[in-house]
């Protein structure tokens, strides 16, 4: 009996340390790439790069600050399409449930968010770059909402699904009309779990490339037409890190390490905001 | 001629194919105390929730009859008009997470976004607060979120925030069935405060709350209205066989 238990223990132990073995050793890759980024870009930031549009091939110096307004207005354009769009779209989706339309939406919000990022950007090229004849930043930041939508509209649902009805019930119960029980109780008692949703979609979109290289296209002077071609972080990396010549890889290191702050930033402040902002039910 | 605060002819109600309320005539007259009660789903919480238009929230629901609020069919007039003449106190506490204590009192008025002078708004919150025996144990931090309270005192801030729009009648579903005893003690010496002001419907499971703090009493038993008589009628001299069965525990 005693050396049976013994196996079990034995057999448990060993369970547990292959757990916490196999969870340490996913940690190292993505440390590892932190710590390498982290190496290869903090030498190039500064004040002087944050400012300037980079520099021609043979010239030293050059900044990155035609990608970063780029990012900016992009990822700002895009929240604008997506997150009011999103939210609404969430809120039918718990509030209705169960009839056909939210069934379908439901359906293709899984689907859209399946779909490849290169083919959303082939498809806004169709729709908007083509027609109107030009690369745009507009068109970028239409691939990248439609790539938002679902990661909005899903979190939205799920926080709003979890409220319990009696909040409704009791908002109904004083004479307070449907709309504003949703507007005024729903969703501010949901706003932590609806902001986190939206920070997590923005920290997304942040960094894609794919569908802004034939929608933004980049530019390589400063500038902030949304009907023109507009430079992002993502598509300056793509474009300096694989051409041939240092200055530029330095260029893409130093622009990378931007990026990475920029998420990891996003992150630790999502999580903030929801400790702060969470509802006790 | 003097209307009923409250009065049914003929009055159902359905849950899809499930006929809940049957055939339901009724007169409530005005500051009273009413006790519903009877075995579950006998139709009680139904009837109640008919009366504030609540149970039409629900997909399927459905009604027949006339219920009257005074000399107006309820059915007639605007559901949010409805709900600001007739308060609701659920089952389970139910403040709005979100907002303070103050804010939950004025809620009715806040969430409709009716405008009101800072002052009167004071004087609302201290009077509900007052009336629901709360202003003295949260008078300090009126500020704070109202999830914070205990939850008798939570009920009782739902009592004061149905209290604050100045209904006529507030309906209350087995309002301490999630309460400890002192707090259910405290809500029940809170029902003949309240009497004076307004009319009380109180859907309850438990007889001897219904004995201790109703005038009359309503007992319904599958979806039926069986007996509507003073309390004290009912539960020394019930005139229906199935009451008597009911009080003396042969079927719960």
């Amino acid at each position: 009996m005693d050396a049976r238990l013994k196996v079990r223990n034995t057999k448990s132990i060993v369970f547990k340390s292959i757990i916490i073995f196999l969870a340490f050793v996913i940690t190292i890759p993505l440390i590892i790439i932190l710590l390498y980024i982290i190496k290869q870009g903090v030498t190039q930031v500064n004040w002087h790069f944050l400012t300037h549009v980079p520099a021609p091939v043979g010239e030293t110096g050059g900044g990155i600050s035609n990608a970063l307004l780029g990012s900016i207005i992009i990822v700002a354009l895009s929240s604008l399409i997506a997150i009011p769009t999103g939210i609404l779209t969430g809120i039918y989706l718990s509030e209705n449930a169960t009839t056909r339309l939210a069934y379908y939406a439901g359906l293709c919000v899984d689907i859209l968010q399946g779909v490849p990022s290169i083919v959303v950007g082939m498809v806004v090229y169709f729709w908007i770059v083509k027609p109107l004849g030009t690369f745009s930043a507009l068109s970028g930041s239409v691939a990248l909402a439609i790539m938002m939508l679902p990661i909005v509209i899903r979190s939205t649902e799920q926080t709003l699904k979890l409220l319990p009805d009696s909040l409704k019930e009791a908002a109904l119960s004083l004479g307070v009309p449907y709309h504003r029980v949703i507007l005024k109780v729903i969703v501010p008692c949901g706003f932590a779990g609806i902001l986190s949703g939206i920070m997590l979609s923005v920290a997304r979109i942040v960094g894609e490339t794919a569908p802004l290289l034939f929608t933004a296209f980049g530019n390589p002077y400063l500038s902030a037409a949304i009907t023109k071609p507009m430079q992002s972080l993502p598509l300056l990396i793509f474009n300096y890190a694989t051409s041939p010549y240092d200055e530029w890889h330095n260029l893409a290191w130093g622009a990378s390490f931007i990026l990475l702050m920029f998420v990891l930033l996003l992150n630790i402040f999502t999580k903030l905001i929801t400790r702060k902002w969470n509802i006790q039910l | 001629m003097e209307h009923s605060v409250i009065s049914a002819s003929n009055f159902n109600a359905w849950f899809g194919d499930n006929h809940a309320v049957k055939d339901v005539s009724i007169k409530i007259e005005k500051n009273q105390v009413i006790a519903v009660m009877g075995p579950s789903g006998c139709g009680k919480t139904t009837f109640l929730r008919c009366i504030n238009r609540m149970h039409e929230l629900v997909p399927g629901a459905r009604t027949e009859g006339m219920l009257k609020l005074y000399a107006d069919d309820i059915y007639t007039m605007n559901p949010i008009y409805v709900r600001y003449k007739i308060g609701m106190v659920f089952q389970r506490p139910n403040p709005f997470p979100n907002l303070s204590i103050y804010d939950n009192v004025v809620a009715g008025y806040k969430l409709n976004g009716l405008k009101i002078p800072k002052v009167e708004m004071d004087h609302i919150v201290e009077k509900s607060l007052t009336s629901a025996a709360l202003w003295n144990e949260v008078k300090d931090s009126l500020h704070k979120k109202g999830t914070f309270l205990s939850g008798g005192q939570q009920q009782r801030l739902c009592i004061a925030r149905a209290i604050a729009m100045e209904p006529e009648v507030i309906l209350f579903d087995e309002p301490t069935s999630a309460l400890d005893p002192i707090s259910t003690s405290s809500i029940e010496a809170l029902f003949h405060e309240l009497k004076a002001n307004y009319t009380l419907i109180i859907v309850t499971h438990n007889m001897q709350q219904a004995a201790r703090v109703s005038d009359k009493t309503a007992f319904f038993y599958l979806g039926e209205l069986v007996e509507f008589d003073n309390t004290r009628q009912m539960f020394t001299a019930p005139k229906d066989k199935r009451t008597q069965n009911y009080i003396t525990g042969r079927f719960s």
